[in-house]
């Protein structure tokens, strides 16, 4: 009897596998492979130049030394990294504190079904048509200037698309309003999860509604909130749709709104495989750590299995 | 705000001031989420004229022409909007199905290396497609794929975070021994898969299907890389292809109809099941 239950749960077990097939099989093909490749082109010099084919032949590090050495990266990783806190700051602060009001108990705000939906909404739009959006509405003549002037705040119009803040501005603008929702609903999952009886101990022992934030909700929420902060670096660290789109790839004015990514578009767009190569690496390497602290801060995979 | 149930009452007055104050703020942060979308579809119902003339809040009546003027044009958005949509159900599609069978075959079984897969499954989750695009670029064209929208859907069946998501899902809704009385009926593996299971993850499975059609629907990046034929192109690139043209040539009020025309379909779903999605986003990526 005991045998024979034994046999059969190893007959089932084996379905395991069976079932995973079309995911290991998709994911070596289309992830695994692909990685290896681009690190594998990393090492090589592999471009064209004018209608000559150079490569590929293999030059060791040169690629990385020519990559870190030319100025450029730390330009582009700059750009990125500043358009992404300028729109992440007041991300986290509006979503922390529209978390805050929609779980406050006391404060039984109405129609948040409404508000949810209106604030996730950007999320979901496509990333090009809002930047082609964002592009018309804003251009030396069209409606914002238009209105602008019409209201007397400017007497003619203004270029936005040829300063550098102005510019960067917008793209973190509409960074932040694609994803302040989406931040908000994750930092309002966090604090429904905390134990209510802390908040009504604090209640009380009469603290102030700031006193509970800041002393309760924001240390519980740390990790949370870290979470969050990666994940949206991360996520910064592609930001690419948008400033494509707004600056027609160029990254203008004077290259300060052009990203990593879109740096790795121009390479992959004129073949220069070496150089994407390096550049590939650099942001798996990047990307890789900071996936890393997720995973630890989540700690997930171990109290789940 | 007529609710005066037990408000502490030296409190009470705190209470609806600060009320007050967050319906102000909500307000305000709502306006700035959607006025942009009322400006478009005004805009998209005004000639290319009245749209020089300066902005005006009240809609104008050539909605229809420039819709007509647009597909006259030399965009081929129909084309496109056909081919978004292929790519974009075929995605979510596979990718639902497959995480769905990835997430059984990890919860429902006991095999030597379940967990090492598990754990590479979630170590990989955050690793954006960007960093390999290189290599998979030149799969493509190794493959002769370029053109072609197998490289856009198949990929969609190794989708690390809809699994994740199906996972968790069935850990808390799917008992193993359903499964156990699946076999002891007599029911085949893929079958109790196929015909008890994939029903009781509908409204999982519906969420995920959403998410990957929405993000299927919006990329940019990867299309733009592989297709290239005119014919071929996805509404995306066509919109960057708009950008790049000459802009002043362009008749305006076609402009902003061709833009609302790549988000008010997405917005329509995303009103109809919005309940659903804004769940789905707060079970997903945060655990308790």
């Amino acid at each position: 009897m005991k045998k024979e239950t034994k046999g059969k749960v190893v007959s089932y077990n084996k379905w395991g596998y069976i079932f995973l097939i079309p995911f290991v099989t998709v994911y070596v093909i289309f992830q695994l492979i692909p990685l290896g490749s681009t690190i594998i082109n990393s090492f090589f010099e592999n471009y064209r130049s004018g209608l000559m084919q150079v490569g590929p032949n293999f030059v060791g590090l040169d690629n990385f030394i020519k990559l870190f050495s030319s100025g450029d990266i730390w330009v582009y990783t700059a750009n990125t990294l500043i358009m992404w806190v300028m729109g992440f700051v007041p991300q986290i602060l509006v979503s922390l504190l529209l978390g805050a009001w929609f779980s406050d108990t006391r404060l039984r705000l109405k129609g948040q079904r409404f508000f949810k939906t209106v604030i996730y909404l950007p999320n979901l739009i496509m990333a090009s048509a809002f930047s082609m959006l964002f592009f018309a509405l804003f251009s030396d003549a069209g409606p914002i200037n238009d209105i602008l002037i019409t209201i007397g705040v400017l007497d003619e119009p203004f270029k936005f698309f040829s300063h550098t803040w102005s510019t960067r501005t917008l793209v973190a603008f509409m960074n932040f309003v694609m994803w302040f929702g989406n931040t908000t609903i994750l930092l309002m999952a966090g604090m429904m999860g905390i134990d209510t009886s802390l908040f009504e101990a604090a209640e009380v022992d009469g603290a102030t509604a700031s006193q509970v934030f800041f002393k309760i909700t924001l240390p519980l929420l740390k990790p949370i909130l870290i979470y969050v902060m990666i994940t949206s670096l991360i996520g910064g660290l592609q930001m690419f749709d948008v400033p494509q789109i707004l600056t027609n790839g160029t990254g203008e004015p004077m290259r300060s709104s052009m990203t990593l990514i879109m740096y790795l578009n121009k390479h992959l767009f004129s073949k220069n495989y070496g150089m994407g190569g390096a550049l590939s690496v650099f942001l798996f390497v990047i990307t890789g750590i900071l996936s890393l602290i997720v995973f630890k801060f989540t700690g997930t995979g171990e109290s789940n299995d | 705000m007529g609710d005066n149930r037990n408000d502490d009452l030296d409190k009470g007055i705190g209470i609806k001031a600060r009320r007050a104050i967050a319906y102000i703020v909500l307000a305000v942060i709502s306006f700035f989420c959607l006025i942009w979308f009322y400006i478009l579809l005004i805009n998209a119902t005004r000639s290319n004229g009245e749209l020089t003339r300066g902005f005006t809040p009240i809609p104008s009546t050539y909605l229809f022409i420039n819709w007509q003027n647009l597909l006259a044009g030399t965009l081929p958005i129909i084309n496109g909007l056909v081919n978004s949509l292929i790519v974009s159900i075929c995605s979510a599609a596979l990718s639902t199905y497959f995480s769905c069978m990835t997430a059984y075959a990890i919860h429902a079984y006991d095999f030597k290396f379940r967990k090492a897969i598990f754990t590479f499954i979630l170590a990989v989750m955050m690793i954006p497609s960007q960093v390999t695009a290189l290599g998979f670029l030149q799969l493509v064209d190794g493959m002769g794929l370029t053109n072609s929208f197998i490289p856009l859907i198949i990929p969609s069946i190794a989708a690390p975070a809809t699994f994740y998501y199906l996972k968790q899902y069935m850990a808390s809704n799917l008992p193993l021994s359903i499964i156990e009385a699946a076999r002891i009926d007599g029911s085949g593996e893929f079958r109790t898969f196929n015909t008890i299971m994939l029903p009781m993850m509908k409204p999982a499975m519906a969420v995920q299907a959403i998410f990957t059609f929405v993000s299927s629907w919006n990329n940019y990046f990867t299309p733009a890389l592989i297709l290239q034929d005119d014919k071929k192109k996805t509404l995306p690139i066509l919109i960057a292809q708009l950008r790049s043209a000459d802009f002043l040539k362009f008749d305006m009020g076609q402009v902003y109809v061709m833009i609302a025309f790549s988000i008010f379909p997405v917005v329509i779903v995303y009103l109809l099941l919005s309940k659903h999605i804004v769940q789905g986003v707060a079970v997903g990526s945060v655990k308790g």
